[in-house]
This record gives C-alpha cells, sequence and structure tokens, in this order.
C-alpha cells in the first residue's frame, strides 16, 4: 500500500462541509501539489490530517515499517512522532525565542535526556545537548540561517520566518513534509529559491512533501502530481500538464457557463 | 566534568559571596532580630513566586492556587516537627512536603490543565480553598481554624539560603534543558509546539508539579520560622501577594523574580510605621511599575554570566591593546 491513504475523508463544521468525501494517496519520496481556490479545505485537510481537527468521519492509515496505523483521532503530538510535520499558512514560530531554539523545539521528542537527567545535569544531558546543537545549526545551514542562529525569531526578515518554519518542522525527522503555503508573501525572486530549495530538500533528505500553494508557476515546475479541491470535495488528480488541460479545474479557476 | 565550567563557577562564587556577607552581616548584629524576620520572609517568597513563575511565566498557564501547596509544605513540616522537634525532624518533615505537595498537584494537573485562561485561573483558586478546607476539617492532625503551635523556630538565614538554592538549581536547570524548551514552547505558540511533537499536557503537568514542590519547601520554612500555623496564613491573599511578586519582576524572568521579591519586601518593611496607609502607598507603586514598565521590572530579562564574562573580556582586551 502507499505511505499514506486517505479513504472518504469528511469534516463538517456545523452544517458546511468544510471537507467531503476526500481520497487520496501518498507514495514515498514524492513532490506533490494540493491546489484550489480560497476556501476549498486546503488548509482544513492539513489540519485533519495532522491531528489539529478530528475527522468527522473516513479512514487515514499509515503505513510504518510495513504495518498499517490509523491516524482518525489521534493528537497532534503522536502523528509528529509517527513522521508527519507540518508548516502553517499564518507563521507561528515561537516569536520570542532564539531561531536556534526554535529548531531545538522541535527535536526535542527524539531527545535522550530526560527531566530528572536536565536538573541534576548528568552527563547524559550534555552529550544530547551537543549533539542536538549540531544538527540543529546542520539543518539551519540549508537556508544559511545558521549565522542567525541567536537572533529572535520574531526579528527575522518575512522571508526567514518562512524558512525557518520548514527549517523547524524538518527537524523532527519527518517522512512527509506539508508546507501550506510556503512562498506566499515572497517576491518572485524568492519564490524561485525558495522553488530550488524544496526539491532539493525532498531529495536530500528522501521524504514526501505535500506543498499547498497559489502561485502556479511553482506548483507546475516542482510537484511531480498534483490534487485540487474545490468546496471540499477533490475534483482532479494528474500530473501538472494533465491539470493545466482539465476542464474542470479551469472551470474552477477561471469560472464557467452555468 | 563539564559541570565545573566557569559560568558554573562564576555562579558558585557569586552564591557563597552572598552567603557569606549576609551571615557577617547578621553576626555583626548589623542585621537585627526584626531585620532577620523580614529577611526569612523574602527568602521564602523568593522561593514561592519562583514556583509561580515557571508555572505562569514560562509555562503560560494562570494559577492562583499556589497558597495551597505552601500550606501542604508548612503542615507536613509542623506535623512532623511536633513529634521530632529537632533538625532530622525539620528535614523529615520537608521532604514529606515535598512529596505530599507534588503528589497532590499531580493529581490536580491532570484534570485542571486541559482548561485554558481564567478558567484554570479559577480551578486553581478552588484546588487551594479546597486544600485550605481540608486542613480545617482534619481534626486532631492539624487542630482545624486553631492551626498547630509549638513548633521550635529552627529556620535562619542556613536554612533559608539552601532552600533558595535547591529551587533556583531545580528551576533554571529544568529551563535550561530540552523539557524546559519544550514548556517554554507550549507558553510561545500551543497549537505549534503540539505539532512539533510535544505532548503539551506533560510538560504542563511536570512544570505545575515543581512549582508546587518549591512551594513546598518554602511551607516548610514558613513552619519552622513561627512557632504557630493556622489555615488562615494561606489564603487567597497568600496567593495574591506571590502573583504580584512575579508580575512586578517580569513573567518569565527569574532575575527579575528575586529582584521584585527583595524589593517588595523591603518596601513593606519600610512602610510599617504608616499603619492603614501602607496600602495604599504599596497599590500606588504597584500602579506606578505596570503603567511605566508593563513587562515587570526585567520583562524576559535574565543575568547571565555569559555576558558577564563577554563584557569583562571585552573591558580588558582595549586595555592590553593600550598598553603594548
Amino acid at each position: 500500500m502507499s505511505l499514506l491513504q486517505v479513504e472518504k475523508l469528511t469534516k463538517n463544521f456545523g452544517g458546511l462541509a468544510a471537507v467531503s468525501m476526500v481520497d487520496f494517496k501518498l507514495e514515498s519520496n514524492e513532490l506533490v501539489g494540493l491546489i484550489g481556490p480560497n476556501g476549498a479545505g486546503k488548509t482544513t485537510l492539513f489540519n485533519l490530517l495532522t491531528g489539529v481537527y478530528v475527522p468527522t468521519s473516513g479512514e487515514i492509515v499509515m503505513e510504518i515499517d510495513g504495518k498499517k496505523e490509523r491516524l482518525n483521532g489521534v493528537k497532534p503530538y503522536v502523528i509528529t512522532k509517527k513522521g508527519l510535520a507540518r508548516t502553517f499558512q499564518n507563521i507561528r514560530l515561537f516569536k520570542e525565542l532564539t531561531v536556534l531554539d526554535n529548531v531545538l523545539i522541535a527535536m526535542h521528542q527524539n531527545s535522550k535526556a530526560g527531566v530528572l537527567a536536565s536538573i541534576f545535569r548528568l552527563p547524559k544531558y550534555y552529550r544530547s545537548e551537543e549533539g542536538m546543537r549540531q544538527e540543529a545549526l546542520s539543518l539551519l545551514s540549508i537556508f544559511d540561517l545558521d549565522n542567525k542562529q541567536q537572533e529572535l525569531a520574531k526579528n527575522l526578515p518575512y522571508g526567514d520566518q518562512r524558512c525557518l518554519e520548514i527549517v523547524r518542522a524538518l527537524a523532527t525527522k519527518p517522512k512527509i513534509l506539508f508546507l501550506d503555503e510556503p512562498a506566499a508573501g515572497m517576491n518572485p525572486q524568492e519564490t524561485a529559491d525558495l522553488t530550488k530549495q524544496i526539491r532539493k530538500i525532498q531529495q536530500d533528505f528522501k521524504i514526501t512533501v505535500v506543498l499547498i500553494e497559489h502561485d502556479m508557476s511553482l506548483v507546475m515546475d516542482i510537484c511531480e502530481r498534483i490534487y485540487v479541491l474545490e468546496y471540499g470535495r477533490m475534483i482532479a488528480h494528474g500530473t501538472p500538464g494533465e491539470i493545466k488541460q482539465n476542464p474542470k479545474v479551469i472551470k474552477a479557476y477561471l469560472g464557467g457557463e452555468e | 566534568m563539564k559541570q565545573l565550567n566557569k559560568y558554573n563557577a562564576g555562579w558558585l562564587a557569586l552564591s557563597v559571596i552572598i552567603y557569606f556577607v549576609v551571615q557577617m552581616l547578621i553576626q555583626a548584629d548589623v542585621i537585627d532580630y526584626y531585620y532577620q524576620i523580614t529577611l526569612m520572609n523574602i527568602c521564602m517568597d523568593i522561593i514561592l513566586a519562583l514556583g509561580l513563575n515557571l508555572i505562569i511565566g514560562f509555562t503560560g498557564q494562570f494559577s492562583l492556587g499556589h497558597a495551597g501547596f505552601m500550606s501542604i509544605g508548612a503542615y507536613c513540616c509542623a506535623i512532623m516537627m511536633l513529634k521530632m522537634p529537632d533538625l532530622t525532624g525539620f528535614l523529615l518533615g520537608l521532604l514529606l512536603g515535598v512529596i505530599v505537595a507534588s503528589l497532590v498537584a499531580l493529581i490536580v494537573a491532570i484534570p485542571t490543565l486541559r482548561l485554558k485562561g481564567d478558567y484554570l485561573a479559577i480551578a486553581t483558586l478552588g484546588i487551594s480553598e479546597i486544600i485550605r478546607i481540608a486542613i480545617l476539617n482534619m481534626g486532631d492532625l492539624t487542630n482545624g481554624a486553631a492551626g498547630l503551635s509549638g513548633m521550635p523556630i529552627l529556620n535562619n538565614w542556613t536554612l533559608s539560603f539552601f532552600g533558595i538554592m535547591l529551587s533556583l538549581i531545580i528551576i533554571v536547570n529544568y529551563i535550561k534543558s530540552s523539557p524546559g524548551r519544550a514548556t517554554i514552547a507550549i507558553r510561545e505558540d500551543e497549537i505549534a509546539a503540539e505539532s512539533m511533537g510535544i505532548n503539551t499536557t506533560k510538560y504542563k503537568t511536570i512544570a505545575f508539579v515543581i512549582g508546587a514542590f518549591t512551594a513546598s519547601i518554602a511551607g516548610s520554612l514558613y513552619a519552622s520560622s513561627f512557632s504557630m500555623i493556622k489555615p488562615d496564613n494561606f489564603g487567597f491573599m497568600k496567593s495574591v501577594d506571590i502573583l504580584i511578586i512575579v508580575v512586578f519582576g517580569g513573567l518569565g524572568s527569574v532575575t527579575g523574580t528575586i529582584i521584585a521579591a527583595i524589593s517588595l519586601g523591603i518596601l513593606n518593611m519600610l512602610l510599617q510605621p504608616f499603619g492603614q496607609l501602607r496600602m495604599i502607598i504599596y497599590a500606588i507603586a504597584l500602579i506606578a511599575i505596570m503603567v511605566f514598565k508593563p513587562g515587570g521590572l526585567l520583562q524576559h530579562k535574565e543575568l547571565s554570566m555569559k555576558k558577564l564574562f563577554g563584557r569583562l573580556s571585552k573591558k580588558n582586551t582595549p586595555k592590553k591593546e593600550a598598553s603594548k
């Protein structure tokens, strides 16, 4: 089976079906795009997959070490431990903390030193702390953020904040990385750089990346497959070439005669 | 031995100096008996406020029940000391107190820490009242409203100092570690923290238990400072007093908490002769600090040996160049 399989996933907010009967699959080591007009339910779908919302109905099944595991209604931190990491559309960094601390926090779930080892400063604490610091710095160097490690996250330029969110998500050692509009608010040059970086991260870390994005050139450029959502329903799925030709997608974006 | 780096050595030197300077002032009778009582009170306030700052300032959970955990420590210690009126009794009582207080905190934390903001504040307030009413009705064990009396007065500067050092080491080491960072992440953004794989309930609970642990140490010191305790000593107003210190010093600043506890303690003492006017002046001072420094005295800032050493070495380098 696939790495992640979603069947008939539905989420209702009162009378509104934000996501309804969505099916989709993720294979390991691929780059998938998720597009759709505003309010189509893209972020809601991310929130369902990462445990922020509990699905009204449907199944989310992940294959972990050859075994199937249901992820419906599992708490977000457990889902992160299983290998799903995400960034947020409206940046959610730990603003008052340093760049380095932001990354170290994401590495905490793999930290070996427990509460008592930390309070009594056992040798284990020093070993694990130094190891984590080195790893965090090497992750930060992907986006050239390692020389800004002691700056507060809130003082970073907007583009760097977006990059830091990606680094932070990578620090949880994910198998699947969900990026929610990583290029929002960036200028064309920054978007082009980011595109290259996302591609590189996906290949270097051998992970699956799912991308929500409104910048069509970015999506068409790097995604191997694209899913299209409209009004909470999956209306199309295919390669970038197929999606460009798909009449339903053209109608959803440009409108059409009723 | 990485523990013995120059920063820790700096802290050790600073604390030893403070200890001996105060000890000498007491020996020389500069700090007389009356001032010593103020000193003990300040020490207790420091310990209490440090624990509450971990819960409110670092974890972002608003608790109004700190006095409840203090009373557990005080009563456990008092009961032990009445059976064994010496230092062993005090230490056993201290140990019993921290165990009971931590257990109560653990039991209480699991259901209440799911609440947020105002609701959590009301729930913790309720818990401290429950503890107070329970003590009031425990019959011979706690002697009800009359309280317990006849404990030996053992508390002195040395004991208080060790109480502060124990609380400081536990809290500072916890904050500056991976679990501590996870706890601070909860204050910064709970949803993001959970998405980064942090079990938020677990770390809120740990912070709450450490807070109760240190409150209980302060309670034990209280029981051995005055030969009598009664449930009224640990009411809502005591929790508010500690809260004021925490807010005054700056949420999330250990240094600020210590400075605030000392300055408010001294202010309180200086205002004694004014009688009823005292509370008005005290209140005006608090309002003034909130208007001019809304983040508290030190906000997030800390006294850091690293920066201190950095500054000293910067000062030294130009001197060397000049001598050349």
